[in-house]
């Protein structure tokens, strides 16, 4: 571990413990960057909080994000971040969900996830079944639409402004001065998997596809020390230049 | 003279209903843009919902289209009165995602200026706590002092509050010999002297423990439920803190304690804020004396920035400094959950990284959430006037709260 980022010890065969608690309910364990974090299954959401708080001693709920992949399916990925006072260790439980799919709500075991599920409804439109509060938290009063989904621009939809004629604020549709600009810089010569506009005239089917190194029929190699160039003649010549040392770079 | 009883509702048993007022948006008292809908009979508090959101500026929306290194300012405005404490949440998520080193001195330099904004943070919420239950004065003598941490910040960055200082792999700039040892002058003289006179002020007064003694006491259950953390959970009774149990930097290092409350009232907030400041202090000094010469910033060179001498020098320091303030760094596909000890609580950074050079998804973990959230039940039952005493020992900003 070089990185000094919070540091805390896996409890001694909590993997195990859990692997047995949950049994079914488990879908995979991942421990990727020295987090535990715990996939299961929606439904079964409640129980598995439950014997995570009562008998592994996960405590606190710190917090509830959601995550959009509009790729997979289901669509929506919520995330439970569960803080364990007593063994000193954290825990994350993911679990999915699509839009039209409620997950259940944990208010009953933690009040705190109240708002935190609303926080969830309101950026992405995911519901909990069970909150008995689930308005909006963050976003204006009567706004539409989920802003944290991925499809959801950034610029957003409306705009407002106070309306000298009309005494009142009023929300117009967004007008840009300029059009809204999106740089990818990824550099195209490595990872770019998409055909660069104009490309598709060029290439050709029987072509090896982008990225392969070109073929040569008859390849250069130098196999024997007389065909490097190297020897007596290049050393006598190289004598003849003084070599510059390069200069200490100063800070 | 008329015998009968006037139907004007002057008698004790008559029925009053309930009602509602509204608090805030723009009150001095709401520590920002908060709004109270409280339901009050007659003084008592029924029932209180905050209205939140109105300070929304979409942070986590505009982070997934920005470069991992121009996402980092959006952090000092988050929470505006702690600033660095922020951004050392996300550096360190970061440098957990690269699994980046962080020489010695930059680490010590971090701590360092993360418990000067803890103090000037702390500094900030006695002054305002205090003055929402009307002391005026020990407001204006700490307003000096956190004066003081502004201007060091300033040495330090160039900029008073939004610093942008910490960067992935260390700090931005090393800082002047000079501006150490003026701070570890400060340290000594001036900010006790200005603090604990302040302090003599309130910490015994009468007024101030009538305000605050016995004022939403929240029990050790209640405080873990709720989700609470720094000096909330400190003062419900329990020894918990991010800097002891799971260091980070050179917190491991350091020699300091945790003040703990007894009753878990508004009055232990405080004074539980009061002796960190002193902690702070312990630890500034702790750093001062044991700070390494040397680099301030990783030297690799594929995330870490050269420097402007050595650009003009060397062509792959161009490259590189070309590269990395159009592309950025590249940071590996995962995910990771890091949260240090804000002044506030429990700031946490959910990083979703897919691989490229923008962050995925970057959650946010305020402070603030789950401890206005407990407001409701913390102010059932007591007066109006108390509601000002709990949001002051909350320690809200909105900036932080709303994102």
């Amino acid at each position: 571990m070089t990185h000094s980022a919070p540091h805390m010890e896996k409890p001694k065969g909590t993997v195990a413990a859990i692997k047995k608690l949950l049994g079914k309910d488990l879908v995979s364990v991942d421990e990727a960057n020295g987090e535990l974090a715990l996939h299961v299954k929606r439904d079964a959401l409640v129980g598995v909080l439950t014997q995570l708080r009562d008998e592994c001693g996960y405590q606190q709920l710190m917090e509830i994000a959601g995550v959009d992949w509009p790729d997979r399916d289901p669509r929506f990925e919520i995330v439970y971040f569960l803080l364990s006072l007593t063994k000193n260790h954290r825990i994350r439980v993911h679990v999915t969900t699509s839009e039209d799919v409620a997950v259940p709500s944990v208010t009953g075991i933690w009040p705190v996830a109240g708002w935190l599920e609303r926080e969830v409804f309101d950026m992405y439109g995911v519901l909990f079944s069970g909150n008995e509060d689930l308005r909006r938290i963050l976003t204006d009063y009567g706004f539409t639409g989920h802003p944290q989904r991925k499809d959801f621009p950034l610029t957003g939809y409306v705009e407002l402004r106070y309306s000298e004629e009309e005494k009142r604020v009023k929300y117009e549709p967004v007008q840009l001065a300029q059009d809204f600009r999106s740089f990818d810089f990824l550099s195209p010569w490595e990872g770019a998997d998409y055909v660069l506009p104009g490309d598709e005239k060029v290439i050709k089917s029987n072509e090896p596809p982008r990225g392969t190194p070109p073929q040569v029929n008859d390849p250069k190699t130098t196999d024997k020390p007389s065909q490097t160039g190297a020897g007596a003649a290049a050393n006598v010549e190289a004598k003849k230049r003084t070599v510059r040392k390069p200069k200490a770079v100063k800070e | 003279m008329n015998l009968q009883q006037d139907l004007a509702p002057t008698t004790g048993d008559e029925v009053i209903e309930n009602y509602t007022i509204n608090f805030g948006p723009q009150h001095p008292a709401a520590h920002g843009v908060l709004r109270l809908v409280m339901e009050l009979d007659g003084e008592i508090v029924e029932r209180l919902d905050p209205h939140i959101g109105l300070l929304h500026r979409g942070t986590e929306k505009l982070i997934e289209y920005k470069t991992y290194l121009q996402a980092l300012p959006y952090f000092d405005r988050l929470d505006y009165a702690s600033p660095l404490a922020m951004e050392h949440s996300y550096v360190l998520a970061i440098e957990k995602l690269l699994n980046l080193e962080v020489p010695l001195r930059a680490q010590y330099l971090r701590v360092f200026f993360a418990e000067m904004t803890r103090i000037s943070n702390h500094l900030l919420n006695i002054a305002h706590h205090a003055l929402d239950v009307g002391a005026m004065t020990p407001g204006l003598w700490l307003y000096e002092a956190r004066e003081d941490c502004m201007g060091f910040f300033e040495r330090a960055s160039g900029a008073r509050m939004h610093t942008a200082w910490f960067r992935p792999g260390g700090v931005h700039q090393d800082v002047p010999l000079k501006l150490l040892t003026d701070i570890g002058e400060w340290l000594d003289d001036r900010l006790p002297r200005l603090f604990e006179d302040a302090m003599k002020l309130v910490v015994d007064n009468r007024i101030f423990k009538q305000r605050n003694v016995d004022i939403a006491i929240v029990s050790r259950e209640d405080s873990i439920k709720w989700g609470f953390s720094g000096p909330m959970i400190r003062a419900a009774g329990i020894p918990w803190d991010i800097r002891k149990s799971q260091p980070y930097d050179v917190y491991a290092k350091m020699d300091f304690d945790i003040p703990v409350g007894t009753r878990g009232d508004c009055y232990d907030r405080f004074m539980v804020r009061v002796e960190e400041v002193r902690q702070s202090i312990r630890i500034m000094k702790q750093c001062l004396s044991q700070m390494p010469e040397g680099p301030v910033c990783s030297d690799d060179r594929k995330i870490v920035p050269p420097k402007r001498a050595e650009m003009k020098q060397s062509m792959e320091a161009l490259i590189h400094h070309f590269k990395l303030y159009t592309e950025g760094f590249k940071v590996p596909a995962g995910s990771v959950y890091v949260a240090t000890e804000s002044p506030k609580g429990e700031f946490g950074v959910y990083l979703v990284s897919d691989g490229t050079n923008k962050p995925y998804r970057c959650k946010i973990r305020p402070t603030a959430f789950s401890h206005l959230q407990a407001m409701d039940f913390m102010s059932r039952g007591h007066m109006l006037a108390d509601t000002t005493a709990i949001l002051g020992a909350l320690d809200i900003v909105f900036g932080e709260c709303d994102r």
